[in-house]
């Protein structure tokens, strides 16, 4: 299933930006970054539970938010995208 | 059953595989061209010749990630393989049958069945669907050929003889096989299989089908703990997964032949995408090569009912399903190994 992941993490502070990287840095492991706080995962009902705790660990729950949008597997035809910064689809042919 | 994950192939010369984290990050002159997650993915194909990092070797053989490469021409080169999975026991079972003659040939003759089978019914498939453009009286004799050998193929205790009538059921289908071609016919022929070159454009494109094929059907058995270098029917030869040739027997016609079958018939490709060498050999174009590897991803996601298992699956995890189903016979909780028959 496609999972959307987006996130604010409040980066006034030193420590802010450690965790702005480490949640950057996980999201990346399941998913691509398709926008600066916005990341689309293709993941199974395991992998997914495996991320939100990992997060959850990560995060300040004072200052910080985490939001996940389940887009199911029939994923395709909810998802548009306008201007630059085409994604790869991770579940098409995928020839480079 | 286990779930279909995609593969990467990495058709340009120049770029470089490297690991950060759990993705995968293509490099290209040191430039970043691509990065996507590994858990995404369950095999990766590199055409070319620049390498991976040992750190993602490393990670894909811990994980069950097949790693190929190939030449540009699609002449397989090598393959990542880890720890040995599964259990001693069914890989010790597996030599001890391949040890053997006639207990291989018990093994053996049902890949053949398999492989005669589909090939019957493509054949008859062909009748019902193009009558009017195909010979239909020839079809039907070669079908009856084929019919007949089958029959023989199961009372054969012989590996000699087996490979003997192996050699008379390709013969006749691959009478038939020539005039499946239906579009394109100035361009695409088939009179026979010539390899190592590929002589004409039709041979080209079967190679590369066959061994994007058995590098599946390798890592499937590998998957499930056989070693697919020991095969029953292909002898043991230094580098060649004969296991993974055996399986694949019953594979060629419905999942290769009918594949390369299709990008002609459909006008996928055409004349313009092969060229050919000074020595004789034709070979596919890059753009070709990524057309045929788009075509070939497709039609792994393409669902199918098992005709032995009944379950709804899709074309790419046949092989698993087959290597299983392998696995499951020489450990003794199935009789006689069910072939793949398609209809």
């Amino acid at each position: 299933m496609l999972v959307l992941v987006t996130y604010d993490v409040k980066t006034t502070s030193m420590t802010g930006q450690q965790r702005l990287r480490r949640v950057a840095k996980l999201c990346q492991n399941y998913g691509q970054r398709v926008q600066n706080s916005v990341f689309e995962c293709i993941v199974d009902a395991t992998e997914f539970a495996l991320l939100k705790i990992k997060l959850m660990e990560v995060i300040d729950q004072e200052q910080d938010s985490i939001r996940f949008y389940q887009l199911g597997n029939n994923y395709k035809n909810k998802v548009e995208h306008f201007g630059v910064k085409e994604s790869l689809d991770l579940e098409g042919p995928l020839i480079l | 059953m286990k779930r279909l994950l995609n593969t990467l192939y990495v058709t340009q010369p120049d770029i470089y595989l490297s690991l950060d984290g759990d993705n995968i990050v293509l490099l290209k002159e040191q430039e970043k061209v691509g990065r996507l997650p590994l858990h995404n993915l369950e095999s990766i194909v590199a055409f070319g010749y620049t390498g991976a990092s040992p750190a993602l070797m490393g990670y894909c053989a811990e994980r069950n990630i097949a790693i190929t490469f190939m030449t540009m021409s699609g002449r397989f080169l090598a393959r990542v393989i880890g720890q040995s999975k599964g259990n001693v026991v069914l890989r010790k079972k597996q030599y001890l049958i391949s040890a053997d003659e006639s207990l291989s040939v018990k093994t053996a003759r049902n890949f053949i069945i398999g492989k005669i089978y589909n090939h019957k019914w493509i054949i008859e498939r062909m009748t019902r669907d193009y009558p009017l453009r195909i010979n239909v009286a020839e079809f039907k004799e070669i079908s009856g050929q084929l019919s007949s050998i089958i029959l023989d193929v199961r009372a054969c205790e012989d590996l000699e003889r087996l490979r003997g009538l192996e050699g008379q059921a390709a013969f006749s289908y691959n009478k038939a096989l020539g005039q499946m071609i239906l579009q394109q016919t100035d361009d695409f022929y088939f009179r026979s299989r010539s390899r190592r070159p590929p002589l004409d454009n039709m041979n080209a494109m079967l190679s590369l089908a066959y061994t994007l094929l058995a590098n599946d059907m390798a890592a499937a058995l590998e998957a499930v703990g056989l070693d697919a270098y020991v095969g029953f029917l292909h002898r043991d030869r230094p580098g060649r997964a004969s296991l993974a040739l055996d399986v694949m027997e019953e594979l060629r016609g419905v999942y290769a032949d009918k594949f390369v079958l299709t990008l002609i018939n459909k006008k996928i490709v055409n004349k313009d995408d092969f060229y050919t060498k000074e020595n004789g050999a034709v070979l596919m174009t890059d753009e070709a090569r990524k057309k045929f590897l788009a075509a070939w991803q497709n039609k792994k996601q393409e669902k199918i009912e098992h005709p032995y298992l009944g379950e709804k699956i899709s074309w790419g995890l046949v092989p698993h399903a087959q290597a299983l189903l392998l696995a499951r016979y020489l450990r003794g909780d199935l009789d006689e190994y069910p072939p793949f028959l398609w209809k």
